[in-house]
């Protein structure tokens, strides 16, 4: 186990290195011009050198690579470029919003997506079954700006039952919430039903019949353990869409996490805020993979961690 | 509660010791193009302490009744349209489901085929022993927990506290189906449904199981219905036999009447498909030059774990075998799962990589470039045991019968497409079938398939893995006949493989037995079968059920062995049989060490 762990998180080491080294490459090759953002419209040709100086984005890429790890190994993400804040200290005040959104979101999609897919499992071919599986088909097509805009429009503006938009209490948190879960809960309904169908095909499941066990026994005790282990993995990958979908939920409810701040990095070429939220983002990925991976054996005893 | 004071002694049948009663049973299954017939008219009675055994190969009907009778069947697809099953004063098919719920485990019970399947993975043996004994009866944990226990020890589990801890994964097949009988004797049934209970499992470990059953049967009167299409079984353990086929019942006889005096043609003809031991013709031996040559073959898997990766165990799945194969000779392996049978398979085609000399028509495989080893290819070609998993489904049966040439380059279409024609005659299939898919055949023809397929490219040696184990018995015999007339044309080698004795003592002109990856025993099919020495090999042929209600079996000990294991740590070794000459190349492993192991086998 030990062993396993450490193996883990040397992978997990070498995986944020390639992140970091992609995406500084990514954002040395953009056309947009870092200093030019800073310098503003009306620098002279002097001032932005002097500013690229300043800021060592006038040294070859590796060196700038190289500088830029080397301060990283020592916990130093370096300071935002227009806000001159630590780029540690922005993410570290914006993490905890973004956190509960992502909780919030996980368990909507869960009981949401769970529930559909166990239920048409059950109904398999029947109208329920085809009307639930439309309703997935529309809640993964559906783009999320639309989601949310349309929930806003519906729950907040007419029926006034939660807030526009902000941070702080819990009914700031369930229109956003429910937006990612509504895209979530396409993925995991599908997932769930075809898990199900398979397990409950089991010849297992024909031996808790033959018990004379009760149907909801069936389903929950020996049906829903063995039908929810591919979907557990799921979580962990579901991490990296949910990073995608949170830029634009928390654009559009205003919601103060690290993906409005990445937002608002993209547009202004704020490298270092950038590079900070695309390393923690991966991280809380590797994290969520190893995560599902450390559930899995508790569930199945068969899976074991080598 | 004794288990003895569950049931009175059985004594005399007679009429009102009926227990289930089932009249014009009609089960049908709804397709596209209507109701399908699945069971007709079907009706027997069966007695207190009886074992009945419903006999009869696929689409028979037989799983069905057994399905109808628990009230399993998938429905609403499947569906009872007509007759009564009477089960204690009550028709089951009319049952309501809670009601059926209540009969279900209780008072009916039932096993399956699959014991690797059966049990649910993710729950501990204990967790589901007690579950099924508080779905019936309102006792605490503790209770239920204390019966679980005493179930598995009826069933002669070693360590039953320890047991009940263990998920399925950590137990072997037989123990498994030793837990499923725990589970369906735990409450003291008054019927027990077994549905082809030994099928999936090695000789000595069914020969335990039928035992097990037996003996269960003598102390709680259980009334048995056994679902087979082994006529060994049928012989060994039923009272009175239903033979079945397509849905209906065709002669129903006490077991001994039935063996000795069968009526209808189809159990004559089924009777007469039978594999038996001995009954193979000595045949003059085979002097050809050897085809394939194996010496000293070794094949190992290293097992890793921790932090490096380090090889913590080795798999010793082949351990210096030598043998060969001549010309034109059909040369068998058997032995139980796990015996490294199918590794030495895999190695000869050069499917996994082995240690020793493996020489095919003289020339050695070690060393050989890729194009060398395609060449060698050629020459060797298998057949395997499901022949539905071994051929693409979405490719047509001329095509698939034409890859090998078209693989190794043969002639141009036109030409292949001849050659596939003429192949699909001499395996007995019409070239006008072409052009279908695999699932339009059946079983049997599918193997065929893979038969035509391995002779496209005329080759020296097939393989045949098992190749007739999954084929109900009247079409195994006409595969096999098939295998023996196209050996007597092209001078085909075999290497047969098989864990069936019966067949193997049929078709091979010699034998060798495998025991945890080494050969412990080879001769002629006649030295072998006629005069076996290895107490393995004893075992195994003692193990057969005999397709003889006459044959009495000398009382086995009752064992509950765990198989040795060929798994060693890095370094170490599992001592070497070395086979001695017994005259006339009758080669037998060293015994005073092989009554050692069989010892440290059963502790």
């Amino acid at each position: 186990m030990a062993a396993y762990l450490i193996r883990r998180l040397i992978q997990a080491a070498l995986i944020l290195l390639g992140v970091s080294f992609v995406t500084f490459l990514l954002l040395y090759v953009l056309p947009a011009d870092p200093v030019r953002q800073i310098a503003g419209r009306s620098a002279t040709a002097e001032t932005v050198e002097n500013i690229r100086q300043q800021l060592g984005l006038d040294k070859p890429f590796f060196v700038q690579y190289a500088r830029y790890l080397g301060a990283l190994l020592q916990g130093d993400m370096g300071r935002s470029y227009l806000q001159k804040t630590e780029v540690a200290e922005l993410i570290l005040s914006r993490l905890p919003a973004t956190l509960l959104l992502m909780l919030g979101a996980i368990i909507c999609e869960l009981i949401l997506g769970l529930t559909m897919g166990i239920v048409a499992a059950l109904w398999r071919g029947r109208a329920l079954d085809q009307t639930l599986m439309v309703t997935s088909f529309v809640n993964v097509s559906a783009p999320q700006f639309v989601v949310s805009l349309l929930l806003l429009y519906v729950f907040a503006v007419k029926l006034g039952w939660f807030p526009i938009g902000g941070y702080g209490t819990f009914a700031h948190l369930v229109l956003p919430a429910v937006t990612l879960g509504i895209l979530g809960s396409g993925w995991y309904s599908r997932m769930m039903r075809s898990s199900m169908i398979d397990v409950l095909r089991a010849d297992y499941i024909r031996t808790a019949r033959a018990k004379g066990l009760t149907r909801a026994r069936i389903v929950l005790r020996h049906a829903l353990p063995n039908a929810i282990l591919p979907v557990i993995a799921m979580i962990g990958i579901d991490i990296g869409i949910f990073m995608g979908g949170i830029v634009v939920v928390e654009s559009v409810f205003g919601w103060p996490g690290i993906g409005q701040l990445a937002w608002q990095a993209i547009q202004r070429v704020d490298i270092p805020i950038i590079m900070g939220v695309t390393l923690v983002s991966a991280c809380a990925i590797v994290l969520g993979n190893l995560l599902a991976d450390l559930i899995a054996p508790l569930i199945d005893p068969r899976i074991k961690l080598r | 509660m004794t288990l003895a004071e569950a049931m009175p002694p059985t004594g005399a049948v007679t009429a009102p010791d009926i227990v289930l009663r089932v009249e014009g049973l009609c089960v049908s299954a709804r397709t596209e193009a209507g109701l399908k017939p699945l069971v007709q008219d079907l009706s027997f009675d069966l007695r207190k302490g009886e074992t009945l055994a419903i006999a009869g190969e696929s689409g028979s009907g037989k799983s069905i009744t057994s399905l109808a009778i628990m009230g399993l069947l998938p429905q609403p697809a499947v569906r009872v349209t007509g007759g009564s099953i009477r089960f204690g004063g009550q028709d089951l098919t009319r049952l309501s489901e809670p009601a059926l719920r209540a009969v279900r485990g209780d008072r009916i019970a039932m096993i399956f085929q699959e014991p690797m399947t059966s049990l649910n993975p993710v729950m501990t043996v204990g967790a589901q022993l007690a579950e099924a004994i508080r779905a019936h009866e309102t006792v605490g944990r503790a209770e239920a927990r204390r019966r679980a226990v005493e179930a598995l020890r009826a069933v002669r589990l070693s360590e039953p506290e320890r047991r009940m801890t263990q998920y399925p994964h950590e137990l072997s097949g037989g123990m498994r189906q030793r837990v499923m009988i725990a589970m369906a004797l735990a409450l003291r049934p008054e019927v027990l449904i077994a549905d082809e209970p030994t099928t999936a499992l090695d000789v000595t470990v069914q020969r335990e199981v039928l035992d097990l059953l037996r003996d269960l049967q003598r102390d709680l009167g259980t009334a048995i219905i056994l679902i087979t299409h082994d006529m060994g079984v049928v012989a060994e353990m039923a009272d009175r036999v239903i033979v079945m086929r397509q849905g209906r019942q065709v002669e129903t006889a006490a077991t001994a009447d039935l063996f000795v005096r069968p009526q209808a043609d189809y159990t004559r003809a089924l009777l007469a498909a039978v594999p038996r031991m001995g009954q193979g013709a000595p045949r003059p031996p085979v002097t050809s030059e050897p085809i394939a040559r194996l010496s000293d073959v070794i094949v190992r898997y290293p097992l890793r774990g921790g932090l490096l990766g380090r090889v913590t165990q080795n798999v010793h799945a082949v351990e210096h075998v030598s043998f060969d194969i001549r010309k034109g000779e059909t040369f068998a392996l058997v032995g139980e799962s796990g015996c490294g049978k199918s590794t030495i398979a895999k190695a000869l085609v050069g499917l996994t990589p082995h240690q020793g000399r493996i020489e095919i028509a003289g020339q050695a495989m070690e060393g050989l470039d890729k194009a060398g080893l395609k060449a060698m290819r050629r020459r060797v070609q298998m057949v395997f045991q499901d022949p539905m998993a071994a051929l693409n489904p979405r490719m047509r049966v001329g095509e698939l019968i034409a890859e090998p040439l078209l693989i190794h380059g043969i002639g141009d279409a036109a030409q292949r497409r001849d050659r596939a024609a003429d192949l699909m005659t001499r395996v007995g299939l019409e070239t006008a079938q072409l052009d279908r898919y695999p699932h339009e055949f059946s079983g049997g023809q599918r193997q065929r398939i893979c038969i035509a397929r391995a002779l496209a490219l005329q080759p020296d040696l097939i393989i045949a893995d098992e190749s007739v184990s999954a084929l109900d018995v009247s079409v195994q015999a006409r595969v096999l006949e098939l295998l023996k007339a196209l050996q007597a044309d092209f001078g085909i080698s075999y290497l047969f493989i098989s864990h069936d004795m019966a067949v193997v003592d049929n078709i091979s002109d010699r034998v060798a037995v495998m025991y945890l990856g080494q050969i412990v025993e080879m001769g002629t099919h006649h030295q072998v079968f006629g005069n076996p020495q290895h107490p393995y090999t004893r075992r195994l042929i003692d193990a057969v059920p005999v397709p003889d209600p006459a044959h009495r079996r000398k009382p086995s000990p009752r064992l509950s062995a765990e198989t040795p294991s060929p798994l060693h740590l890095p370094g170490r070794e599992p001592p070497r049989v070395v086979l001695k000459d017994i005259g006339g190349g009758h080669l037998v492993g060293d015994l005073a060490q092989a009554e050692d192991r069989n010892t440290i086998a059963r502790l």
